[in-house]
């Protein structure tokens, strides 16, 4: 499927206007406002942060996975169903849809099972299926993510795999169930370079053979970028900006997002000193509800910036949260500072 | 740490640890309750409304009345004014099994798990071996050769208690140990002594406290039996286990409240030490 | 030219059977920067562990500052003299700070120990330190906890610099920050560079870093080097395979890895997962 392709039909997964309060610390504190953003069938989404920015709460969210005592604003609705309420019957056939995959497959597998019977384990409690059956899809799927002693590993314990081939083995236990959204956790944040670049080289492989949508979540900008169709920046719980992946770096629409990508150093040159946004990024519950979140940190805040939370506006074909985005257009230089 | 990971851990500690509050009313009651005791323990001569130790046969196992609020023991004793003095003893013991054990104990596990290798193997194996053998058994073994008193018991209960002390402080020496803080120590040069003094120890001193009143508990309670055995404080004393021991026939007689007066101030107090053991643990370990 | 003041010939560390680095060698001059570059496996941080003194090598010397230590300090006088040659940053911000202790006290400690001074001109220095990083003063009084990630690299820093050291070892010291906060952090060490004669020696994974921050590069693979020279040469022409490799994982856009299982002829393939025994050529 090429990054050009557009993605008919309704979208698969759809978020409007998602607030999430949690108790933290004795009281209700904001962690996700006014979350929105779309998802079509087959495409990739990247969702790109930094601490605080929300973007693992985001997939919490969607796959119900808060903390209790959480509350969710807006709506959620996956296959055009709301989420939140689903129960019984329905949200079984929703977890079967909606797979996730996360930062450290160690702390999501119980070390004294084997690889098999975790692997097997939805199949044969949902589906029915026998354990011969079960383990027969197992080990195809194992192939398709590049493991090709399937038997061998089904019989082991994760101890016994390094960190790439286990979370090889998670992306294959997330597929058994045929589903129609992954979403993906910082797969590879915890996974060397040249294993990022397999791993990422089997999940876009598996997308195209399977038209399986993905949200991908990551600090990495380039990466996101690289790999998905568009991107959604967060920043302080909020959706700052939504644009088609190739125009990211070169148009991006929001000032955070040219100042994230300019702060990072380029592997082709040096800079004397690289181009850093003063501060430190806030949560959503410390960053200010009454004017940008991004105000204080800047380079290019003004009066306007500071009257009220600016409204997520189309621009571009993207969107932005920027009170002079109209303004700034074109003007968002990324690039190293000499 | 992020907000999601941060406040699933919070989410976490607070539901397993089931306290609400940062104060919890359980950590004043037990604390309320070690501070009686503690008074009762040092004050108690002093507190008597009647002498302990006379005898008045012709009051044997009377009741309680307005004069006497727990009444008579078997020897015709007040019961209130003994339970106030045997405070003492059956405090002092515990106290001098726990200082010991803890000192031990410490200095045992931080060698351990600083020098590791074969001083943890050696260390780790012969507290493997003391710990086989039960309490009691030693403590009969050193009245044995000791004698009665209180020397014989508390000695036994050392031997017996610092492989346990030991091995719990072994694990998070060696935790603490793996810190990347201590490596940066060592390669500034300071030595191992003033590392394990300065950061190991005080690092680990929440763990130290909430293990030093659990302790005193157990201790509590052991004592309280190899008193009740005949093999440590002997009668007259008025130790909290020789109550129970010397007016247990006083139970099936229909005069329950001597013995189970004693039991019961043993009871609350090991439960008081238990419990503020616990919650200091818990309040060490959300604050690192 | 006057002798370099890290010079690691022949390391090598044996953990039983398993050879975690072999015949390393490589140098740095006074003031210069060199990286160490190479993922979980490649020896690197076994290699400064070594340097400073918390693995003992199993063969090969290593001399700072014109002096020998490629065997454990004998002495206490000795650990704290090598402190002042060689320090180290280290990679995870929480759990490098004794969490009972502020920056000021682990300062002045780090002061105490290897300067007779007074309590005055100590504190003085602590100031001077913490200004160097861009701690204010109520953060050099706060406890970590209270600090942010980047804050504590910022007190590690400190701390390291407070011996004088004419080394600093950056253990993946920017890998665990946030993107924008890691730019603070690099531009803070590039500041010190500048400003001081001491030397860097970066192991990281990150290439882009590496190349904004150092002047000469060594690549480590399975316990060996298998490229060394200047770092933007090696990172724009790599000659080894692992070294184009690894540049060609680096996601950028237009980015399209290639599964190895499938890989074109041109492709570059690499033996399967799995340590590799003493005796095992490459």
């Amino acid at each position: 499927m090429s990054r050009g392709e557009s993605f008919g039909g309704a979208p698969l997964l759809e978020l409007d206007s998602v607030t999430v309060r949690l108790p933290i610390e004795g009281s209700m504190r904001a962690v996700l406002q006014d979350v929105s953003f779309a998802i079509r069938p087959g495409e990739a989404l990247g969702l790109v942060g930094e601490s605080g920015s929300g973007k693992s709460m985001t997939a919490r969210a969607i796959d119900r996975l808060l903390p209790a005592g959480a509350a969710v604003a807006g709506s959620i609705r996956f296959g055009g169903q709301d989420v939140m309420t689903l129960s019984g019957g329905d949200l079984k056939r929703f977890r079967g849809e909606v797979a996730m995959i996360f930062q450290d497959p160690r702390a999501h597998t119980n070390p004294v099972r084997r690889i098999g019977d975790f692997m097997t384990e939805a199949l044969r409690t949902n589906g029915g299926v026998s354990w011969e059956k079960a383990a027969d899809q197992a080990v195809a799927l194992l192939k398709s993510v590049g493991i090709e002693d399937g038997e061998r590993r089904l019989r082991q314990y994760p101890h016994e795999l390094s960190g790439g081939l286990l979370q090889r083995v998670m992306i294959a236990t997330a597929l058994l169930t045929r589903p129609r959204l992954l979403l993906a956790d910082e797969p590879t944040t915890a996974l060397d370079v040249t294993t990022q670049a397999e791993v990422v080289a089997i999940l876009a492989n598996l997308r195209s053979e399977l038209r399986l949508s993905m949200l991908f979540i990551t600090h990495n900008l380039e990466l996101a970028a690289a790999i998905c169709d568009r991107t959604v920046v967060m920043y302080a719980g909020q959706v700052v900006e939504v644009r088609e992946s190739s125009r990211l770096h070169n148009q991006p629409l929001h000032p955070y997002t040219a100042a994230l990508a300019s702060a990072r150093p380029s592997i082709d040159a040096t800079a004397h000193r690289l181009t850093a946004i003063a501060g430190r990024p806030l949560s959503a519950f410390e960053a200010p509800t009454d004017e940008c979140a991004f105000a204080a940190r800047c380079t290019h805040a003004a009066d306007v910036c500071r009257e009220r939370r600016p409204a997520l506006v189309e621009l571009d074909g993207g969107l932005t949260r920027c009170a002079r985005a109209e303004e700034l257009f074109g003007r968002l230089k990324v690039g190293l500072n000499a | 740490m992020s907000v999601a990971a941060g406040v699933t851990a919070v989410a976490r500690r607070r539901s397993r640890a089931g306290i609400r509050r940062t104060t919890s009313p359980g950590l004043i009651a037990s604390a309320a309750v070690i501070v009686a005791a503690t008074f009762v323990a040092v004050a108690g001569p002093l507190l008597t409304p009647y002498n302990p130790d006379l005898p008045q046969l012709s009051q044997y196992f009377v009741g309680p009345g307005p004069a006497h609020l727990l009444g008579f023991d078997a020897q015709g004793r007040d019961v209130l004014s003994r339970l106030l003095v045997g405070a003492h003893t059956s405090m002092i013991g515990p106290l001098a099994v726990t200082l010991i054990c803890m000192s031990l104990g410490s200095v045992l596990a931080v060698t351990a798990a600083w020098r590791g290798g074969a001083y943890d193997a050696v260390i780790s194996s012969g507290l493997d071996i003391v710990f086989a053998f039960p309490g009691i058994l030693l403590a009969v073994l050193a009245a044995a050769v000791f004698g009665a008193g209180l020397l014989a018991p508390v000695l036994a209960l050392s031997v017996a208690y610092t492989p346990y002390v030991a091995r719990v402080l072994r694990g998070a020496a060696l935790r603490e140990r793996a810190q990347q803080y201590v490596a940066a120590l060592e390669v500034q040069g300071a030595s191992a002594i003033a590392i394990c003094l300065r950061h190991l120890i005080p690092n680990m001193l929440h763990l130290i406290v909430a293990q030093a009143t659990t302790l005193f508990g157990y201790a509590m309670v052991d004592l309280a039996a190899i008193s009740y055995l005949g093999l440590g404080i002997q009668p007259p004393a008025a130790d909290w286990g020789v109550m129970v021991s010397e007016n247990q026939q006083g139970i099936v007689q229909g005069y329950p409240i001597p013995s189970l007066a004693a039991g019961i101030c043993i009871v609350v107090v090991v439960v008081a030490f238990n419990i503020l053991g616990e919650r200091l643990y818990e309040r060490g370990e959300s604050r690192r | 030219m006057p002798e370099p003041v890290l010079v690691v010939e022949g390391l090598r560390k044996e953990y039983g059977p398993l050879v975690a680095v072999d015949d390393v060698g490589f140098s740095v001059p006074e003031g210069g920067s060199l990286a160490i570059v190479g993922e979980s496996g490649s020896g690197k941080t076994t290699v400064a562990r070594m340097i400073v003194g918390l693995e003992r090598p199993t063969a090969g010397t290593i001399r700072a500052c014109g002096q020998d230590r490629s065997t454990p300090a004998r002495s206490t006088r000795d650990r704290r003299r090598r402190g002042r040659e060689v320090q180290i940053v280290f990679q995870d911000p929480y759990t490098s700070l004794d969490p009972r202790q502020t920056m000021e006290g682990a300062i002045d400690e780090v002061l105490r120990l290897h300067q007779g001074w007074p309590a005055d001109r100590r504190t003085k220095r602590v100031r001077e330190l913490a200004d160097l990083v861009g701690m204010d003063a109520r953060q050099t009084r706060a406890l970590p906890r209270t600090l942010s990630g980047g804050q504590r690299q910022r007190v590690a820093i400190a701390r390291a610099l407070a011996a004088e050291p004419r080394v600093l070892i950056l253990d993946e010291s920017v890998a665990a920050l946030d993107v924008s906060i890691q730019a603070q952090v690099l531009n803070l060490l590039a500041d010190i560079h500048d400003a001081t004669a001491i030397s860097f020696v970066l192991i990281s994974h990150d290439l882009a870093v590496v190349r904004q921050l150092t002047e000469q590069i060594v690549v480590m693979w399975r316990g060996r080097v298998v490229e060394r020279g200047r770092t933007a040469d090696v990172l724009d022409q790599p000659q080894n395979d692992y070294t184009k490799l690894l540049r060609a994982s680096v996601p950028r856009p237009g980015w399209q890895p290639q599964r190895r299982d499938q890989l074109s002829p041109n492709g570059i393939s690499l033996p399967p997962e799995g340590g590799r025994a003493r005796g095992e050529g490459l």
